[in-house]
């Protein structure tokens, strides 16, 4: 439904993306993540043809119905909703007439502009506040709106990029629930976000882009086996720990210790943790208290990027 | 914890600190706020203080309907003077040069002038009555044109007499000005007197729509910086048709502005379209158009919307000031009023006036209206150029 092949962006000397592939496919969210800095607003711009690729190229629909993506392909265009990540809509405009002009914009009128109108706001439950103006509404009804504008022309494909910014967590459930219907009638969603627990609720493949880049691509599950530890144990101890000396010890990675606070990544739980805790009862440092996780999409994430800060 | 008189003042200094840096680290603005004085401080200063520049000539048409050679005289003693620049028009013309204000004053030189000015000198004769039609929008000159006039007129007077009156010989006893004054106002008709509030309402009219222009590119601007420019993009329109709707939507504003400024003109104070009223339409719609494309170029080339606003703000004062709005163009320097031209106010404040209470035709709009849309469609030229369409990213 939308695919990007070998997409490249350079501002003056400095490559922002580099031959960046991805696809989405109807009835499928795929998920971009990247930290900040990574290419992804870039790549975002190109998939809706708001910025022109140094090389590569954007292809939107299948079949015979597939065509390249441009600035000036309108008609590739008008099969893409866009959410931005900012707030697109007219504070001083009422929610319907907002909807009103972003479907003019798509070339929808008459009865069929009202139709959708209403649609849309139904979906995003606020036609009960059709003619009130933006500018009483809370964050999460303005990110509804927001996402209600680009849903109004019921486009094929839809591009969110961190629509929960700033809400709360009865919207951001609501946003959800619009996004799992909205899949469920076979549209095809690409979602950025930062936020790795809505990465792993929504999203069927994730796309992870570092330094213009894909890093990793694949199910929840495929990116998760990327990490060699699966899971993760937190065991507080009485005192520093000779780290070098557990790192040897088979199946151990990641260890680090702040404090109290000894982390390690396990890659049998059952095996690896009674070692490592012998090992440490050895060598003289009393553990006072043992928990486990299972390693998460953010374990890998920072695996793939780093924790360095980027900004 | 209750704060100390230490914390207090702690606090002020960082407060205080804060606001400098933000104000002085904004260059635009302070630039904005440095020039802004100095420029429109200079400009009436040069106009009205130095006295050190050479004022400029007051161009006048002269009529001599008496062929005299007291008359030759006087025209030759005017055409010698440095504040004058005289025209020798035949009456019909040189009326309609005061009218299309091309000229400050038409004087009428009367048949009979030359033989009946030294008896009336003398009180033993009637006065030759001198018609001085003057354009009503720039008045001050007329008081100018009187005193040199007379100046002249009893200068010639003296020289044919072989002395300067009042300085000997027999009129030194019973001196009186030989010639009576008649002025008229060049206004549409005899019996249409001068509207003052006319030409006032061209130049703030002028000056408050192009303000409106101001926050047609400032608008662009923030809605660049509020993501809104970005959406409007990802929708599929070209980027003609999003300039465009620009143009159209801040000219048809201005449109709405300039006829709600005229009806009131028009309503509480009288003022009439005296003139073609298709010209005065015309003028509107070039305007209107001037100042969409202004706006616009102002969003192609302003960067943050608060400098931006400040910085043509104080371009648009400049445009009036030099359109003539807030003083006459005929007291700027003959430089000045020549470089007045290039300036698109100028033209609509002139345009205006030609149409409403100047009475002129059509063929009057067609300049204006020509001027108006050059500058429209360079303005837009450059704004296309110049605008940056690229959303930058990191």
């Amino acid at each position: 439904m939308l695919e990007a092949l070998g997409l490249c962006k350079s501002y003056g000397s400095r490559a922002v993306v580099t031959d960046l592939s991805l696809s989405v496919r109807a009835g499928e969210i795929v998920g971009l993540l990247g930290p900040n800095g990574a290419g992804k607003s870039t790549t975002v711009a190109m998939l809706c043809g708001l910025v022109a690729a140094g090389s590569g190229q954007v292809f939107v629909g299948e079949g015979a119905a597939r065509q390249p993506l441009t600035e000036n392909s309108q008609e590739a265009k008008r099969r893409i909703g866009v959410v931005p990540q900012e707030l697109s809509i007219y504070e001083t405009l009422g929610a319907a007439a907002n909807l009103e002009l972003f479907g003019a914009l798509y070339g929808l009128s008459g009865s069929l502009l009202e139709e959708r109108v209403a649609a849309a706001l139904k979906l995003v439950g606020l036609a009960d506040r059709a003619t009130d103006k933006p500018s009483t509404f809370s964050g999460g009804m303005k990110r509804r709106l927001n996402i209600a504008a680009a849903l109004v022309h019921d486009p094929d494909i839809l591009i969110f990029d961190e629509p929960t910014v700033g809400v709360d967590p009865q919207s951001r459930n609501a946003i959800f629930d619009n996004l799992e219907e909205l899949r469920g009638r076979g549209k095809a969603l690409l979602y950025t976000t930062h936020y790795m627990e809505e990465a792993e609720r929504l999203c069927d493949r994730i796309v992870i882009i570092d330094h213009g880049k894909v890093v990793a691509s694949d199910t929840l599950a495929g990116i998760e086996r990327l990490l060699p530890a699966m899971q993760s144990l937190e065991i507080e101890v009485d005192g520093p720990v000779d780290l070098q000396a557990l790192a040897g010890l088979p199946g151990i990675d990641k260890l680090t210790q702040e404090g109290a606070m000894l982390r390690a990544g396990v890659a049998d739980l059952a095996r690896d943790a009674p070692a490592l805790l012998t090992a440490l009862a050895v060598s003289g440092r009393r553990v006072t208290r043992v928990a486990s996780a299972r390693a998460g999409l953010e374990d890998v994430f920072l695996s793939l990027t780093g924790r360095q800060l980027r900004d | 914890m209750s704060m100390t008189t230490s914390n207090t003042l702690t606090a002020l200094r960082a407060l205080i600190r804060k606001d400098l840096v933000l104000y002085f680290s904004n260059r635009r603005a302070l630039i904005m706020s440095i020039a802004a004085p100095i420029v429109i401080a200079a400009f009436f200063g040069a106009l009205f203080g130095s006295g050190s520049e050479k004022p400029s000539k007051v161009p006048i048409a002269l009529v001599d309907n008496d062929g005299s050679a007291l008359s030759h005289a006087v025209a030759a003693s005017l055409k010698g003077d440095t504040s004058f620049d005289v025209r020798e028009l035949a009456e019909p013309a040189a009326i309609d040069a005061a009218r299309e204000a091309k000229v400050r004053a038409a004087v009428v030189l009367p048949k009979g002038f030359g033989a009946a000015l030294p008896a009336a000198l003398l009180g033993g004769g009637e006065k030759p009555k001198v018609a001085v039609h003057y354009d009503p929008s720039q008045a001050t000159a007329l008081p100018l044109v009187r005193g040199l006039l007379t100046q002249h007129v009893v200068k010639a007077l003296g020289e044919s007499m072989g002395g300067a009156p009042g300085t000997g010989g027999p009129a030194k006893a019973a001196f009186t000005l030989p010639y009576d004054t008649e002025t008229f106002a060049t206004t549409s008709a005899a019996d249409r007197p001068y509207n003052g509030y006319a030409h006032s309402f061209a130049g703030m009219g002028v000056q408050f729509i192009l303000f409106m222009g101001i926050e047609v590119g400032v608008g662009v601007l923030l809605a660049r910086r509020l993501g809104l420019w970005k959406r409007l993009r990802a929708a599929p329109l070209s980027r003609t048709l999003l300039l465009g709707s620009h143009i159209l939507s801040g000219a048809i504003t201005a449109l709405i502005l300039l006829a709600i400024i005229y009806a009131a003109a028009i309503g509480i104070f009288h003022v009439r379209i005296d003139g073609s009223v298709p010209g005065f339409v015309g003028i509107a719609i070039a305007f209107a158009l001037l100042t969409s494309s202004f706006g616009l170029l102002i969003a192609a080339i302003g960067k943050t919307p608060e400098a931006t606003r400040g910085l043509a703000i104080f371009a648009t004062l400049v445009m009036v000031m030099l359109g003539g709005a807030w003083v006459p163009s005929f007291i700027f320097p003959q430089w000045l009023q020549t470089a007045s031209l290039v300036v698109p106010t100028r033209w609509a404040i002139d345009g205006l006036d030609a149409m409403t209470w100047r009475g002129l035709g059509f063929e009057a709009a067609l300049a204006p209206i020509s001027a108006l849309l050059l500058f429209s469609a360079l303005f837009a030229a450059i704004a296309i150029w110049r605008f940056d369409w690229e959303e930058p990213r990191g």
